[in-house]
């Protein structure tokens, strides 16, 4: 539970050993509507926190994808360039964008964690 | 502009019922699509039948012995051969030979035409048609009557069940047909590139015919979402993106809009710009543009020449559910013009492959 975490772009992000799974909300896929494209980073391409690194596009309209935290691509899904529509199927799971080795692992903890997400979604 | 000053149409509450996604277009809150999402809508309008409401457009009737010849100084269209029964496409153009708005007119006798038009552009295209209106001619607004689109191969099917004399309308046949117990005037057309309907319905009776039409088994709801990518693999122009007030019809790929006598005499609004450019050629055209790649290219996309050069701009693309791929339409210039000429797209600054493709993407079904 504790190892999730949520940003204001409604991507989420998993730490596991050091690693960073990110992926967009299913509050984000809902919104989006169907995904019928999705573009991710080159592995290994060095990030910032708020760069858009990914893009993924519906029906209606192409939004980008910003990495939560800085750090390195080190593994991207292509599951999702093949299947887009695995991002609404499977937001928080399969559908999973990319995963980051973060340059500094502590700021992973000043992300939303899930209720935070929850409020700011109600205010938002 | 915000929620609460957005108009609504008759049917608000049905669509809020059927969870539709309310969006801001044109001055309304409009659905731009229903829980079952745009891509299912989408298919499902291809292969049995969708329910559109487009009830924001404009609706209006022109009354009158000199409707007709009246109607025909501001488009380049026959007004006056105009038979009984009969709908046509037209545009109104400016002075400058652009279009001031794209029109459906029909016919519905008794000296009286009934015209559709867009709503983004209702509150310029009824004041300037009244403006030129002569004595013993008037312009009736149907601010009262809610437009549904019944669209795709059930739509015929569905209809009849309610007046069987629809099933024999001809495409772009236009009647007086009672629905339900309400006086509606219904044309065989539509945005979609499918036989279908357009109903006007008086709007207290507009939530009965939609409930009816949605208890078909056919029929699924559609928001505005499936009529864009719809129409735009029909090829059709949307006001505003593909064609306005800077846009020629020549240019625009409209030349067909322009009927015979119009050009023998050419003395529409407009007509000396339009045929400098119908004799000289335009300087770019209106093609569809079919990208190599998945990647959708979206309006005001930069489209590259061979030299890489910009030779045109995107004005409608995304991705096309029934074609399965991106599909585009825009501008270029007019050497590039031909089906096949291989350009670029700028996406998000890296050029993608894409190539000058035929129009419409998905063939139109309508009934001939």
């Amino acid at each position: 539970m504790s190892d999730l975490r949520f940003t204001k772009d409604h991507e989420w992000v998993r730490l596991e050993g050091g690693v960073a799974t990110v992926g967009i909300t299913d509050h984000a896929q809902e919104a989006l509507g169907d995904v019928v494209f999705v573009e991710l980073p080159e592995p290994g391409r060095e990030v910032e926190e708020g760069e858009a690194c990914a893009v993924v596009e519906s029906v209606k309209a192409a939004s980008d994808v910003y990495s939560p935290l800085t750090g390195r691509v080190t593994e991207v899904n292509n599951a999702i360039v093949d299947d887009p529509a695995l991002v609404n199927r499977a937001p928080d799971g399969e559908g999973w964008f990319f995963k980051l080795a973060l340059a500094d692992e502590a700021a992973f903890a000043g992300l939303m964690d899930e209720a935070g997400y929850k409020a700011f979604l109600e205010t938002n | 502009m915000s929620e609460d000053t957005l108009l609504t149409t008759p049917l608000d509450a049905l669509h809020r019922e059927l969870g539709g996604k309310m969006v801001p277009f044109a001055g309304y809150a409009m659905p731009v699509q229903y829980p079952a999402g745009i891509l299912t809508e989408h298919l499902h309008c291809r292969a049995q039948a969708a329910l559109f409401d487009v009830s924001h457009m404009g609706q209006a009737s022109l009354h009158g012995a000199g409707a007709a010849a009246a109607l025909e100084a501001l488009v380049p269209g026959d007004m006056v051969g105009l038979k009984p029964g009969r709908q046509r496409y037209t545009l109104l153009t400016t002075p400058a030979g652009t279009i001031l708005d794209d029109l459906m007119v029909a016919n519905a006798g008794d000296e009286r035409l009934f015209l559709v038009v867009n709503a983004s552009r209702k509150h310029v295209d009824l004041p300037h048609i009244e403006a030129h209106l002569p004595a013993g001619v008037t312009l009736e607004r149907h601010d009262d009557r809610a437009l549904l689109a019944l669209q795709g191969p059930a739509a015929v099917t569905v209809l009849a069940r309610l007046a069987p004399a629809v099933a024999a309308m001809p495409f772009m046949g236009f009647a007086a047909v009672t629905l339900l117990g309400a006086a509606c005037f219904v044309s065989r057309s539509g945005y979609t590139g499918e036989d279908g309907y357009e109903i006007s319905v008086p709007a207290g009776r507009a939530v009965d015919l939609a409930r009816a039409l949605l208890a078909e088994p056919e029929v699924m709801p559609a928001g505005l979402g499936a009529r864009d990518s719809l129409r735009l693999e029909a090829g059709l122009c949307l006001y505003g993106n593909d064609i306005d007030e800077t846009t020629n019809p020549i240019e625009a790929g409209l030349t067909w809009v322009i009927q015979k006598r119009h050009k023998l005499a050419w003395d529409f609004i407009g007509a000396g710009p339009i045929r400098d450019m119908l004799d000289n050629g335009p300087p770019r055209l209106r093609v569809g543009i079919q990208p190599d790649g998945r990647a959708p290219a979206r309006g005001h996309t930069d489209i590259l020449g061979p030299d890489g050069a910009v030779v045109g701009q995107i004005t409608s693309g995304g991705f096309g559910p029934s074609c399965n791929a991106p599909v585009a339409m825009g501008y270029v210039r007019r050497d590039l013009a031909a089906d096949g000429t291989a350009v670029s797209l700028m996406v998000r600054g890296k050029p993608l492959p894409a190539r000058v493709a035929p129009l419409p993407f998905f063939p139109h079904r309508y009934v001939r």
